[in-house]
Order: structure tokens, then sequence, then C-alpha cells
């Protein structure tokens, strides 16, 4: 079954696959979670800020971001960025921009919806006491936040964000609907090249399980680490 | 919405008011001068016009018409150096990115015909082709007809699938089409027999033949979906400034025998990255194209002396 | 703003022949309905056998359901369709291979299989997740009672776990909607897909992504309207769940 298989063809595009490819999806990986952290962090405090506009905003954005499929968004920023920042810095012409920053947009504007929910359950998982106190001791909501609640937000929150990133990580595979090469893509260019589907596809597939099985485990025991007893 | 209505009224008004002055730049070569940089999308696996060789680097006969226009930009813009940024593009992408700013010119196989010509313009003409199928010999498919019922490809975002599309309904042949992302992957659908057919333009289809595992196995059909038509590269509408400066270099280059040298280097001899040599003589519409270029998306207007 | 809008692109006829651009998306829209429904329950019925083998006393039981959620959820779902649609004819012997490729509605199947198997996992996670939030007296009660495993499992775990997983299972009923766009990869012209066609087709590019964005929400709001309604009509009264 596997005698005519040529798995040779990994050994030659070991380098464009892990140089190119997956320093392009490890990088947006990273990228795309940090961004997607702090706007969504930012999201979730527009919710719960008690301001109502400014809640609306923010539900309507994270409830538009969760119904719509993550393709039909990539589609829609690879399109549409240049526009956006041609609005945004004024400019006379739609600004360029390429396939890793149209990308890094796309998932950062998408994750952060996921993200602000998480860190909204994070925020509200806070004892009342504790921006109470703050509250108490002078501090403004700022410093509160940044001192207080989101410390601990965060740090109970850790292994959810965590699996959220291996999530993300996953998905960003999804952006070879457009032909940006990623580590899929790379895969994929190499398959139809060499008329080689099974062994680059296999090879993919099992080298993004290592990498999320791996992940996924680190997450794991994170989280027996960090078991906070109230 | 209302924000691109304004910035676009806006536009329109900054626009009037720059034309008043003759001298001044405007549109893509504006943009050009201040960024100092040119993009040119270019394909994957359009061969010769515009692939990538072993180095991953874009290559081709298109390629090298779109340097040439670089060259004659610069000269004409009077800059010490030029960026030139390459971008990849599919049959998909290549408008909308054209459209959006991230290319300035598409650099590939591209069908010059009146409906595309509604939201982006084309330079002189490059080449000439039809719309034909390949199939393996096995599958003894020799006319349209034979599609009956039968699973073909194309490329999405290409005027074959649109006239495979348009044939399966009009000839009522009940053919599931496939489309696929890039021509790569639509012959390798061939090859693995998932598709008994791909459709494409008849010189992409000879040259994934040629370069392919087993050129023997196939056969290029006879019957043609179209007429001979056009490819031109592509560069965006409204912009006459820019349109002069590539119209002048192209028609430079194919007036004078470079034209003709540029198509011998990718036709007729061993081109990368496997020194294949397509073989391809010059056509006598060709040849007549290069004296007198023309932009006509009419195939009709393509004849010999 | 070099773009020319056209919002009467979806009375025009599209070059397929079958009416408008709108009766384009319209049965992209059918086909995502049709896959995210076979894709679902496959989903649900591998996804409880799955989860609850993993609440299971037996540790082989355990083990395989460990390993069944692992496989489906550390792979991405574009690659798991990839396994499925290119890879899994090719190492199948020539004449089954050579069937399944050409299979007509090939695309399809392949989706709701591989879509369906993907969010089993997630499904079983939630099912495992339900059963054990339920109080322990239930199972010994029942076994008390003279039930055998599989009775107390039909009888009275599995119908308070799944009206207790009832709101996660909405979300991982959307997520499987979402997840059909994927499917565009290999052929499947569903929703997004057809969008994406129309823009090739007629270059209006945000019309077509709006028209679809829109249907998508429309979606959603169903579905979770309908889910609600569900969630009242089996509601037991008197359970935390129930009202």
């Amino acid at each position: 079954m596997f005698a005519n298989f040529d798995f040779d063809v990994i050994r030659r595009s070991l380098g464009y696959l892990f140089l190119d490819g997956m320093t392009f999806t490890l990088t947006l990986t990273g990228m795309a979670a940090l961004g997607g952290l702090i706007f969504g962090t930012l999201i979730a405090l527009m919710r719960l800020s008690g301001l109502k506009l400014l809640g609306r905003i923010a539900g309507l954005y994270v409830d538009l971001m969760r119904s719509l499929p993550l393709v039909l968004v990539i589609f829609w920023f690879y399109f549409l960025v240049p526009y956006i920042g041609q609005w945004l810095t004024g400019s006379s012409r739609p600004i360029r921009v390429g396939a890793f920053t149209s990308s890094l947009v796309t998932f950062i504007m998408f994750e952060a919806a996921y993200f602000s929910e998480i860190m909204r359950a994070g925020i509200q998982s806070i004892p009342k006491g504790q921006p109470m106190a703050a509250q108490a001791l002078g501090l403004t909501y700022g410093q509160t936040m940044r001192y207080v609640v989101l410390p601990q937000a965060f740090r109970n929150m850790l292994p959810v964000l965590l699996t959220q990133t291996i999530v993300l990580f996953q998905d960003t595979s999804l952006v070879y609907v457009l032909s940006i090469p990623d580590f899929l893509g790379a895969a994929s260019k190499v398959a139809q090249r060499d008329g080689r589907l099974v062994e680059m596809y296999l090879f993919a597939a099992a080298v993004y399980f290592a990498i999320s099985c791996a992940a996924s485990f680190g997450v794991r025991r994170l989280q027996a680490r960090i078991a906070y007893v109230h | 919405m209302k924000y691109f209505r304004m910035m676009g009224l806006a536009l329109a008004a900054a626009f009037c008011a720059g034309q008043a002055n003759a001298q001044e730049l405007t549109g893509t070569l504006k943009n050009i001068k201040e960024t100092g940089a040119i993009t040119l999308g270019h394909r994957d696996s359009s061969i010769p016009f515009s692939y990538l060789d072993d180095n991953q680097k874009p290559i081709g006969f298109a390629m090298d018409i779109c340097y040439k226009i670089v060259d004659a930009v610069k000269k004409e813009l009077k800059l010490d150096k030029l960026e030139v940024k390459l971008n990849p593009v599919t049959s998909s992408t290549r408008i909308p990115l054209l459209a959006n700013g991230t290319i300035d010119l598409e650099c590939g196989s591209t069908t010059n015909n009146a409906e595309r010509q509604k939201q982006i313009s084309f330079t002189n003409t490059h080449f000439l082709t039809a719309s034909r199928f390949v199939s393996k010999k096995s599958s003894k498919i020799n006319s349209i007809d034979d599609l009956k019922g039968k699973p073909v490809v194309s490329t999405s975002g290409t005027t074959n699938i649109k006239q495979l599309t348009e044939a399966n309904a009009a000839r009522n042949l009940g053919v599931s089409i496939i489309p696929a992302k890039d021509h790569a992957e639509a012959f390798l659908m061939v090859e693995t027999d998932r598709a008994v057919a791909f459709v494409m333009d008849d010189i992409l289809l000879a040259s994934l033949v040629a370069g392919s595992k087993e050129p023997d196995a196939y056969v290029i059909s006879k019957d043609a979906f179209s007429k001979p038509e056009p490819y031109g590269i592509m560069l965006r509408k409204d912009d006459p400034a820019f349109k002069k400066v590539v119209d002048g270099a192209t028609a430079a280059l194919y007036q004078s025998g470079e034209g003709q040298k540029l198509y011998d280097k990718w036709f007729m001899q061993k081109i990368p990255p496997k020194g294949l040599n397509l073989n391809a003589p010059i056509s006598p519409e060709m040849k007549h194209e290069f004296a007198h270029p023309s932009d006509s998306p009419d195939p009709d207007s393509y004849k010999a002396m | 703003m070099n773009y020319h809008w056209n919002w009467r692109i979806f009375w025009e006829p599209a070059p397929s022949g079958t009416g408008t651009y709108l009766d384009m998306l319209l049965a992209g829209l059918v086909l995502t309905i049709e896959t995210a429904i076979c894709a679902w329950v496959i989903a649900l019925v591998f996804g409880s056998v799955v989860g609850v083998l993993r609440t299971l006393p037996s540790k082989t039981a355990f083990r395989v359901g460990f390993a069944y959620v692992e496989f489906f959820r550390n792979m991405p779902l574009l690659v798991q369709l990839f396994l499925w649609f290119f890879v899994l004819p090719e190492i199948l012997p020539a004449s089954w291979g050579l069937w399944l490729k050409q299979m007509s509605n090939a695309p399809f199947y392949t989706a709701a299989i591989g879509i369906g198997l993907f969010m089993s996992a997630r499904v079983a996670e939630q099912t495992r997740a339900g059963i054990g939030s339920l109080p322990r007296g239930q199972m010994l009660a029942a076994t008390a009672l003279g039930l055998t495993t599989a009775q107390a499992y039909r009888y009275v775990l599995l119908p308070m776990a799944f009206r207790i997983i009832l709101p996660p299972l909405t979300s991982e009923f959307l997520n499987t909607i979402k997840n059909t766009s994927v499917a565009i990869t290999i052929g499947l012209i569903e929703l997004t897909g057809e969008a994406r066609a129309m823009q090739e087709f007629s270059f209006q590019v945000f019309e077509a992504f709006t028209a679809a964005t829109v249907l998508y929400l429309l979606i959603n709001i169903v579905v979770v309207t309908a889910m609600r309604l569900l969630e009242r009509g089996v509601a037991v009264p008197g359970y935390i769940s129930g009202k």
C-alpha cells in the first residue's frame, strides 16, 4: 500500500516548509494572539463598563464576529483592509497591505471577539470585594483594572486563553483559501508541484497534531499547577 | 459606507482641483513617486507567462514585459532607483487586489475582455490563446459533448470557468464543475482522475502537460470553447497618465525586435525549472499584433495581415 | 475609491444559467444547511457514544475515548478534510479509490463526514461534562434499583445530561454551520463558495460578501431562537436547567 510513496519529498522540502511556512504560521499565531488579547480585553471592559452605548457596540461586535465563518471574515478583510487603511490615514488611495498584514488584521479582529468573552468571564469571576477594596483604597478605575482585577482575571483564565490560542494556531491554516503561504499552504504547494499529495498532507497533519498535542499537554500541566483554591 | 461616500466625494473634489495643473502627477504614478516602489502581481503556475522557479522566484514572459514597463516608469518619473515589490495573486484575487491598490500591475495570463474592462484596464496584448481542455488519452474524450455528465475542473476566477459554466447550461451537458484554486491544483485533479478534463487556455495546458510526469498520457482537445482571445497586463482603470506610460513601453517593446526576442526566449527555447522547450512558434496573428500593438478586447480584431 | 457599487447585481442573471445571482446565493444557503444538518447528526451520534465511553468505569473505554477526542481535536479541520478527500482515495486499493474520486457529490459526503467527525470530538467533551455534572447519587440509585449500566445511562443519566448541555450544544451546532464554509477548499460550493463565485463572475466583491454575511446572521438568529424554544419545550420543571 505504501510501496510507491516517496517520503523523500518531505526531506527535500523541509527547509521551505519550516523556514517559510511554519515561521509564517507561528508568527501569525503569536502576534494575533497578543493583539487579539489586548483588543479583546478592551472589548470586555467596554461591555462591563456600565455605559450602555459602549456595551451595545461591544456586544454587537462580538455577536457579529461569532456568527460569521472565519473563511468569510478572511475574505472580507483581505479585500477590505486597504480601504480601511485609506479611510484611517485619510490617504488618497487604498493603502497597500501584504498578505501577512491582512491576515494579521483579520485574525486579531476575529479572535478578539473570543478572547473578549473569555476575559469577560474572568473579570466577572473576580469576587466583588476586590474592586470595592481597591476603590476604598482610593485607586482610580484605570488603576483598579491595571493592578488588581486584570492580573487576577488573566491568571485565572490563562488555561482557557492558551487553549483558545491553540485553536487560533489551527485556524491559521484557513489562509489557504487565499493561497497565502502558511505551513499548510507551503505543504500544498510542494504537493501540487511534485504530485505528492499523500506524503505532504500526512506530514502536515502529523506536524499540526504533534504541536497541538504538545501544547494542550503543556496547558493541562499548567492548569494543574496554578489551580487556585478560593 | 457613508464614510466611503464622503471620501469618494472629497477625492473627486481633490482630483478636479489637481487636474488644473497638467504637470502634477496623479494616480499610480503619484503613488510610485511618493513611495519609491512599484508592486507587480505575479502567478504561481502560469507557465511560461508568470510562474515560480525552483527558488520560488517569479519568472516568465509577462514578468519580463513588466520589468521593461518598470524601466519605462523609472525613466518617466526620473527616479534614481525604483523598488520592485512582488505580490503573488491567483485568478480570483487578481482583479480585487488591483482595484484595492495592493498591486499596480498584474503580470500574468489574464484574458482581456469587454466585461473586465468595466472594472480595470489592459495594456497592449501580449498573447492570443483559445480555451480548450486537456484530458487523459485513456478517457477517450474527443469533443465537448463527450464531457456530458462528467466531473470537469477549471480554475476559479477565469474566463475559462465562466465559458465552461455557460456552455454547460447552453448545451445541457450536466457537467459537474469543480473549481480549483490555481492551475497546478486543477491539473493535479486530472492527474489523479478526480476530474476527467481541465478547461484552460491552450498555451497554459500545453505547458502543464509538457512539464508533467507523463506528457504522452494527455491530449489537448481540438474543440475550443472560444475564439483565440487576447492576454493583457492589467492596470487600474481611470488612470490615463499611467496607462500612457505602460502602453508606450509595451508598444516600443513589441515594435522593436525585442518583443520577438522575448517571445523566442520563452516559447522556443529551454525554460526553467525543468529545461522544457515549448516549441510554439509565433502565430501570424501575434506577429501582426506585435507590429501593430492594440489593447482591444475583441478577438475578431486580431487577424493576420 | 476605485470601486463601482452595483446593488442591483443580485437581480442580474448568473452565467451558470440557473437564474439570478440571488438564486445562486440561495442555492449555496440550502447546501450549507444540508451539509450542516448531516454533519451535526453524525457529530451527535458519534459524540454521544464517545462521551459516554469516557465516563464508563472501564479503563479501555476511557483510553479509546481519550484517543478519539485527542485525534480529532489536535488537527485543524482543513487538514482533516484534506486527509479524507485527497489522501484516503490514494491509500485505498485502486478500484475503491477511483470509485470514491468519481462519486458524484463527493465533496458533500466528504464534508459532512469530515466536519461531523471533527465536531463529534467536541460533542463528546460536552457530553462527558454534562454526565459528569450530574449528582453521583443518580448512578448509585439507578444501580440500587437493579438497572444495568446501559439502562442507567439510557433512562436516568443521558436524558438529564442532554438537557443540561443543550446551551453549549447550540453553540456547537452554530460552529458546525460555520465550519461548512471550510469545505469550499474541497469543492463544496456552499454559501461562502457561492459568494466567492459571485464575486469572481460579477466583480462586485462587497455586495456579494455583504449578502453572505446577512444570510449567515439570519441562520444564526433562526437557530438560536429554535434552540431556545427546544430548551423550553424539554425542560424538566423544578430542575436547575428547567424553568
